[in-house]
């Protein structure tokens, strides 16, 4: 259904695997290929942590045009994307979705392959905080 | 005390800090390992290698430009949570500091009260949540007083973290077994006071 260019993806891990791992899995059960989302995760050197550097290539290699949200896990990750937000690094169409790292990615991924802007991913994204599991 | 600082005195300062990070950096990583992930020295010593070489290659010529390029090496080599922390305060303090090639006692005071506003805001926290700010708050409070003053403000700031219960980041989940040790943050935060102290007395004599 969608014609112009979809919103893409990036997911912030303090670790590699994680971050490559959650956006495996969003893209698998949200069964569609077409959205991009890319890993930043973990620092250059292979460690745990937060690369800026990392992450604003990755914001690049998922902007196709209709916007890049960010999903972060924690600490340093949630500040590192902050502080290059506020300090205009990255895309002005790139943004911080308040929400959980993998349900998050899931609601995410599904609504950015309907051809949805950025701020219908952004609220789906920020819904599945909504989602109890007791 | 009334000097006028130029863009050297802003780099002495970076360098001198550098200094004292890697001569510190072991006493970071143990206090961090008590209540952090105790990698705050190896952190601080990496972005402070990275300051040492940016400032190296290609000096900036005005005190705003020297913080703004020492805060951007932060931010992308630190690579935990001090890095975007520091980073913003050196940005936010350099940007604050405008683009004169000398500036004042006074104009720097309030440049760092920007610098140190701009932390609470993107941490989220405020004195008295065993932070950095323990220590940068009191000393920026002091730096009327002079910078000697303003080092033993962050010092006492940062001892004071001691008995403090830790309410942001990692040592915020450890709740009551956070308190009785200090603050890595709070006393890299008071390292940095202390090489601008420093600076102040080699360059201008206090």
């Amino acid at each position: 259904m969608a014609e112009g260019p979809l919103v893409g993806l990036v997911l912030v891990s303090h670790s590699s695997p994680v971050a490559e791992s959650v956006a495996g899995l969003a893209v698998a059960l949200a069964g569609v290929d077409t959205v991009t989302v890319e890993p930043a995760g973990g620092t250059a050197d292979g460690g745990y942590g937060t690369d800026a550097d990392r992450i604003v290539a990755a914001v690049r290699a998922a902007d196709r045009g209709a916007g890049v949200g960010l999903l972060v896990d924690l600490g340093s990750a949630v500040l590192t994307v902050k502080s290059l937000v506020e300090d205009e690094e990255l895309p002005a169409n790139a943004r911080l979705l308040d929400a959980p790292f993998v349900e998050g990615a899931v609601a995410a991924v599904v609504t950015a392959s309907t051809g949805a802007d950025l701020d219908a991913v952004e609220a789906a994204a920020q819904e599945a905080y909504g989602y109890r599991k007791v | 005390m009334r000097h006028v600082l130029d863009a050297e005195f802003f780099r002495r300062w970076m360098l001198t800090a550098a200094a004292a990070v890697d001569r510190e950096a072991d006493r970071l990583t143990e206090l961090d390992s008590a209540i952090g992930d105790a990698d705050h020295g190896a952190n601080l010593k990496r972005g402070f290698t990275a300051v040492r070489a940016a400032l190296e290659d290609a000096p900036p010529e005005t005190p705003g430009a020297v913080l703004v390029l020492a805060g951007r090496q932060l931010i992308s080599k630190v690579g935990g949570a001090s890095g975007p922390l520091y980073g913003t305060l050196l940005r936010g303090t350099g940007k604050a500091l405008g683009d004169g090639a000398e500036v004042t006692d006074a104009a720097l005071g309030a440049a760092l009260e920007e610098g140190v506003g701009a932390v609470a805001k993107l941490g989220g926290a405020a004195p008295g949540d065993k932070t950095m700010l323990d220590a940068l708050v009191p000393a920026v409070a002091a730096l009327g007083d002079g910078y000697a003053a303003a080092r033993g403000a962050a010092e006492k700031g940062a001892e004071d973290t001691i008995p403090l219960r830790a309410r942001k980041g990692r040592a915020s989940y450890l709740g009551e077994r956070s308190i009785g040790h200090q603050d890595p943050g709070a006393t890299s935060s008071a390292l940095l006071v202390g090489a601008l102290a420093e600076t102040a007395e080699a360059v201008t004599g206090g």
